[in-house]
């Protein structure tokens, strides 16, 4: 009596179980559905050009980076072409997270993906990724953006927002100089 | 786990495909952005690498006056952004804060003689921190200047203790808003780079260039390997010495007058 009571018992508690994970999952379900956005990065400021096809940026700008790193420091070749500074100068952009929304880095143009894709690693611990004289800081003086970018496909507000950050004299613009 | 197995088997294919189907839209953009479009190119002149033909260093006179060190040090605090790290609270530290280049007063008990010199990394030909890194981080270059790399370095701080001029400091304070040319960061060990930015571009450091400004040639620096050099001229015609010359680790830093 007393096994047969246990197994029993041991027998509706594992319905339960089952019921709670058949709930749960059931519930989590729509919930997951589109909660995390897709990645959707700023246009460049320079133009549509990167120093390589786009495809291959995504697939290997690290790649790119971490050799060119160790080529600089360690053996002192200068002047090559991949460079953070030569990202900053294309793709930093302002964040209302970051002071503000007053300064221009590249931290959340590379934190869209990163974030989407769970990578930790990044540039800016140390380096600080922002515009400064000399790097990016040319943007605002003259237009970075290519002189057909009306008729390019490119989102109307995203123009409007990239002319923002183009003009020193809007709120947003030439805050890194 | 046998299913599992299978499993995992049965969908290689199915990612190959994916992947050579990837593989092709990549050659395929690579084709019509090739002569549609013009790639942007800054190209720079590509310098370097560093040799050994070149063995760089510095000569220091401990007889100028003593004013012109505190020169010397601001310059290296505005060309590489130390000095001015704080704690939460918004506060330095004197005992921790980094210090890449610091004046020291000497004086002989004896006699009562006095100098000043600035004491930074001597950028030694056989550098102990090199030696007991376990990292790989602290390296020499070719060209004799010993440098951090930060993208190893764990910061066990074995080159500090390691120096014998107490030359490296550890960041211990967060920090924003570096120099592009100089990235630092907490928790890495950093210490003077003979300023290897302005170096690789044919410039002087920024220290001997404020002094030259401020008309002292109190640090001199160049090519020890070239015998036409202003600094290997110099350091042939006077009597220089190198501190803790015993040690053989050969530095790179002359002094004159002490």
């Amino acid at each position: 009596m007393r096994s047969a009571s246990r197994i029993l018992s041991l027998t509706i508690l594992g319905f339960a179980i089952v019921i709670m994970g058949l709930g749960s999952g059931l519930s989590a379900a729509p919930a997951q559905a589109g909660e995390v956005p897709l990645p959707n990065p700023a246009k460049a400021f320079k133009g549509e050009q990167c120093v390589e096809p786009i495809d291959v940026m995504r697939r290997d700008h690290f790649e790119f980076l971490k050799h060119q790193r160790d080529e600089t420091l360690r053996e002192g070749i200068r002047g090559k072409k991949y460079s953070l500074n030569a990202c900053i100068d294309c793709h930093a952009v302002t964040s209302p997270d970051i002071a503000g929304g007053k300064l221009r880095t590249l931290k959340p143009f590379c934190a869209e993906c990163h974030s989407y894709a769970a990578v930790s690693i990044d540039c800016f611990e140390c380096h600080s990724g922002a515009v400064q004289p000399g790097i990016g800081s040319e943007i605002g003086k003259q237009s970075a953006l290519p002189p057909n970018h009306e008729q390019l496909k490119a989102d109307k507000a995203l123009i409007t927002l990239l002319k923002g950050h183009l003009d020193p004299t809007s709120p947003q613009g030439g805050t890194g100089q | 786990m046998t299913d599992k197995t299978m499993n995992t088997v049965d969908s290689s294919p199915v990612d190959a495909t994916k992947r050579t189907l990837l593989k092709g839209g990549v050659a395929a953009a690579v084709i019509t952005l090739a002569p549609g479009i013009t790639l942007r190119t800054v190209e720079a002149a590509v310098t370097g690498p560093a040799t050994q033909a070149k063995r760089w260093g510095m000569l220091i006179d401990a007889t100028a006056p003593e004013g012109v060190w505190d020169l010397a040090v601001e310059a290296c605090k505005a060309e590489q952004g130390w000095g001015s790290d704080h704690n939460k609270s918004g506060k330095a530290n004197a005992a921790t804060d980094p210090q890449w280049i610091r004046k020291v007063s000497i004086k002989n008990p004896k006699t009562g003689a006095k100098a000043s010199l600035p004491v930074m990394c001597q950028h030694c030909a056989n550098p102990p921190c090199v030696d007991v890194c376990p990292t790989g981080a602290s390296m020499k270059r070719e060209d004799g200047i010993v440098l951090v790399d930060k993208h190893i370095c764990i910061g066990c701080r074995y080159c500090m203790m390691a120096c014998p001029y107490s030359a490296r400091s550890f960041v211990h304070e967060p920090v924003e808003m570096q120099k592009p040319h100089m990235p630092r960061g907490k928790g890495t060990v950093e210490g003077c780079t003979m300023c290897v930015h302005r170096v690789d571009k044919g410039q002087q450091p920024a220290c001997v260039e404020a002094l030259n400004k401020a008309g002292s040639d109190a640090i001199m620096f160049g090519d020890l390997n070239d015998p036409k050099s202003d600094i290997s001229r110099a350091v042939s015609k006077y009597v220089t010495q190198r501190i803790r010359a015993d040690l053989g680790v050969e530095p790179g830093v002359h002094y004159r007058g002490i």
